[in-house]
């Protein structure tokens, strides 16, 4: 792992954390000679963020999280309190767009002029010049609104009109504003505007500690709360050296599977409805409710909120809840089996799902797809094969692949991944080892660090963690796969029709309360 | 084509009955005539605002539109549009940014209309409570009829919550 890391020229520190993972600081000047030399080895850009240091006579500071096969590497480039500029990498790592934005929006913390400047975040809450995520504004005061005027990028020829859509959407979704230019039915480009979700999730855990940050963690995206509150107490036993009993291990590990079971249930229901086969939505949605009940009746929630703890698990299963689990699982099997089978040979919903919303392996390869919608796209990538740690170890998770990138292939991967998560869940049950399933949490020594790096339903989940004294959190950023992957629902609608476009929306189905924050 | 019946002849009909309203959920007294309640009992049509959620509310709305809970066979229907809607219903603290445009959602909602707040947030802000970015609960935006409580309440409660907006007052 150092050795990887001696090629980068980089003096990196191990960090303590279930995963493995190290640490380096670099001046900005070095900034992009890294990138580069990082995107040259297949390094992939896992998040960008920033921290306010002033508490700590320092200035501010960049972060970075880069995913190398060896690791992750947590990259800090130190700024100065007068001048906090670095030099963008967006032209590097393309998902850095958004996120160099809305650090600047957060924290004043700004990529030189070449880079793209308008705002992302910040809409009309708080005024220009003003940075709610920097120590001294407080969290409950209200900043001056004023309006807001967003540089949409204009298309402009014959016959090519605009629709504008959202933030209130025609269904049950969350908010956004999807700005569609078109010539006649056809999509010639989209641009989307998101942020309308912000509701300062990272202020609010600066007045946490490490304890009540966990329920917080879990209500960055609800959908993904197991993944979410799993990737947060990984961060904090590794910032308070706890380690968790290997029971509760095995026990988030059923979690996590059931969460991806459930959201996939979801996923495949709204799929056949899009294109016009409620059958499925309503078959699909009847299993979903067996195992939300199934859910409750076992770890106390619907959706398993709350259900992973720093240190453990809340919850202990018995065997014979075990063994109930395991049988209402395999009758859910032998249905989804016999739904795909109609949905493979659907011609109506096929004609529909074939060739539409293309995502190319070279394109999400270029702008560093992720997830389950990477995985129909060819990149075979997933945190629970590529770093097998506990318990994935002895399991030997199957990754599942497909490489035409369009919306049958994102619904082929749900019914596989489906199959394998029963598998795993099936496994992790059968083999569940004795013992405790939580352990007391140590103290934090302040200024301590924590990385918690989860492969959730929808992609990889990382939270990144500084504590401050006392047990609480001087900095916290949750990090959602969907930061990467909603640049790519841009590209994939081209050409498309404008019908296509809640269909290929929901084929990704990406999170706006994970990225608002 | 034989399978897809097959499997809609072996699921049957797995609807459970309706809550009965509760009028502890009442944030407002009922405002609304019988002659009116009468109507949207039998044909109610919803708008479904997130004004800053974390999406497990609409984990639970999306629910309560499978077959076990049957909202059409009951007369409630989600609409794509407040100019269609009788009732706003609401998930999450409000955030800023979405301000303006629960505001304008409501504005566009016909009179008489009802609004009912769905979840701790919705209730009460929640987590998230009041700051910079979130203007806390609903009905600091919006009057608000009825609240419903829970994190995210299951779609039982919010059907409770929603029958009970359109109960007449005892």
């Amino acid at each position: 792992m150092s050795k990887a890391f001696k090629e980068l020229g980089l003096d990196a520190t191990p960090l303590a954390a279930a995963i493995p993972a190290f640490c380096a600081s670099i001046p900005a000047g070095e900034l992009r000679g890294i990138c580069e030399q990082a995107r040259a080895r297949k390094a992939r850009l896992v998040a960008l963020w920033g921290s306010d240091e002033t508490v700590h006579r320092a200035g501010y500071t960049l972060h970075l999280a880069l995913g190398f096969p060896s690791g992750l590497l947590w990259v800090s480039v130190p700024l100065s309190r007068e001048d906090p500029h670095y030099p963008g990498i967006a032209d590097i790592y393309p998902s850095a767009n958004r996120m160099q934005r809305a650090t600047a929006d957060l924290l004043g913390i700004i990529p030189s002029a070449d880079a793209d400047r308008r705002k992302w975040l910040r809409h009309g809450a708080w005024p220009e010049g003003a940075f709610p995520l920097r120590k001294n504004v407080d969290a409950a005061a209200r900043l001056a609104q004023g309006p807001d005027r967003y540089p949409f990028i204009p298309v402009e020829g014959e016959g090519v009109h605009e629709i504008p859509v959202g933030p209130v959407h025609a269904g049950t979704i969350e908010p956004g504003h999807f700005r569609f230019s078109i010539v006649g039915e056809k999509i010639l480009r989209l641009e989307e505007r998101l942020g309308y979700k912000h509701k300062g999730i990272e202020k609010r855990f600066e007045q946490m500690t490490l304890e009540e940050g966990a329920k917080l963690a879990g209500r960055v995206s609800g959908d993904s709360t197991v993944a979410y509150a799993w990737a947060y107490a990984m961060a904090v036993e590794g910032a308070t050296g706890t380690e968790p009993p290997s029971r509760a291990l095995a026990l988030r590990g059923i979690l996590l599977e059931l969460e991806r079971i459930a959201n996939h249930l979801g996923d495949l229901g709204y799929l056949g409805n899009d294109v016009s086969l409620s059958f499925g939505f309503f078959q699909f949605w009847r299993l979903k409710e067996d195992l939300l009940r199934t859910h409750a009746r076992l770890f106390g929630h619907r959706y398993l909120m709350d259900a992973v703890v720093p240190g453990g698990v809340a919850r202990d299963l018995p065997l014979s809840a075990g063994e109930s689990l395991i049988a209402r699982l395999a009758g859910i099997e032998r249905e989804v089996a016999s739904l795909k089978s109609i949905y493979d040979e659907h011609a109506g919903a096929q004609d529909r799902f074939i060739m539409t919303g293309q995502v190319t392996p070279e394109l999400a390869e270029r702008m560093g797809f992720t997830g389950l919608a990477a995985r129909a796209s060819g990149i075979a990538r997933d945190l629970r094969v590529d770093y097998p740690i506990p318990p994935w170890q002895q399991l030997d998770p199957r990754a599942a692949s497909h490489t035409r990138g369009d919306v049958a292939a994102r619904v082929a991967v749900r019914f596989d991944e489906t199959f394998e998560s029963m598998r795993l869940v099936q496994a992790l049950v059968q083999q569940l080892p004795d013992g405790d399933i939580r352990a007391p949490l140590g103290a934090a020594a302040a200024g301590a660090r924590g990385l918690g790096w989860v492969e959730g339903w929808r992609g990889e989940v990382l939270i990144a963690l500084e504590t401050a004294g006392a047990n609480r959190i001087h900095r916290l950023h949750p990090h959602d796969p969907s930061w990467q992957n909603w640049p790519l629902l841009e590209h994939a609608v081209h050409g498309n029709i404008v019908p296509d476009f809640p269909l290929i929306n929901k084929s990704f189905n990406l999170s706006y309360s994970g990225v608002d924050l | 084509m034989y399978q897809l019946l097959k499997q809609i002849a072996k699921t049957g009909i797995v609807t459970e009955p309706a809550p009965l309203p509760d009028a502890a959920l009442r944030a407002l007294e009922q405002r609304l005539g019988q002659v009116i309640l009468e109507h949207f009992g039998r044909a109610l049509a919803i708008r479904h605002v997130d004004a800053g959620s974390c999406n497990g509310c609409e984990l639970e709305i999306h629910a309560m539109n499978s077959p076990y809970y049957n909202l059409e066979g009951l007369g409630i229907k989600f609409v794509a549009s407040p100019r269609h809607a009788d009732m706003l219903l609401v998930t999450g603290p409000v955030s800023r940014n979405m301000e303006t445009a629960l505001k304008r959602t409501w504005e566009a909602t016909p009179d008489p209309k009802l609004v009912v707040a769905i979840g701790d947030c919705g209730c009460t802000g929640g987590i998230f409570g009041e700051s910079y970015a979130s203007c806390g609960r609903v009905s600091n935006v919006i009057p608000v009829d009825v609240a419903v409580p829970g994190c995210p309440p299951n779609p039982v409660a919010i059907l409770r919550g929603i029958l009970t907006a359109i109960t007449p007052r005892r």
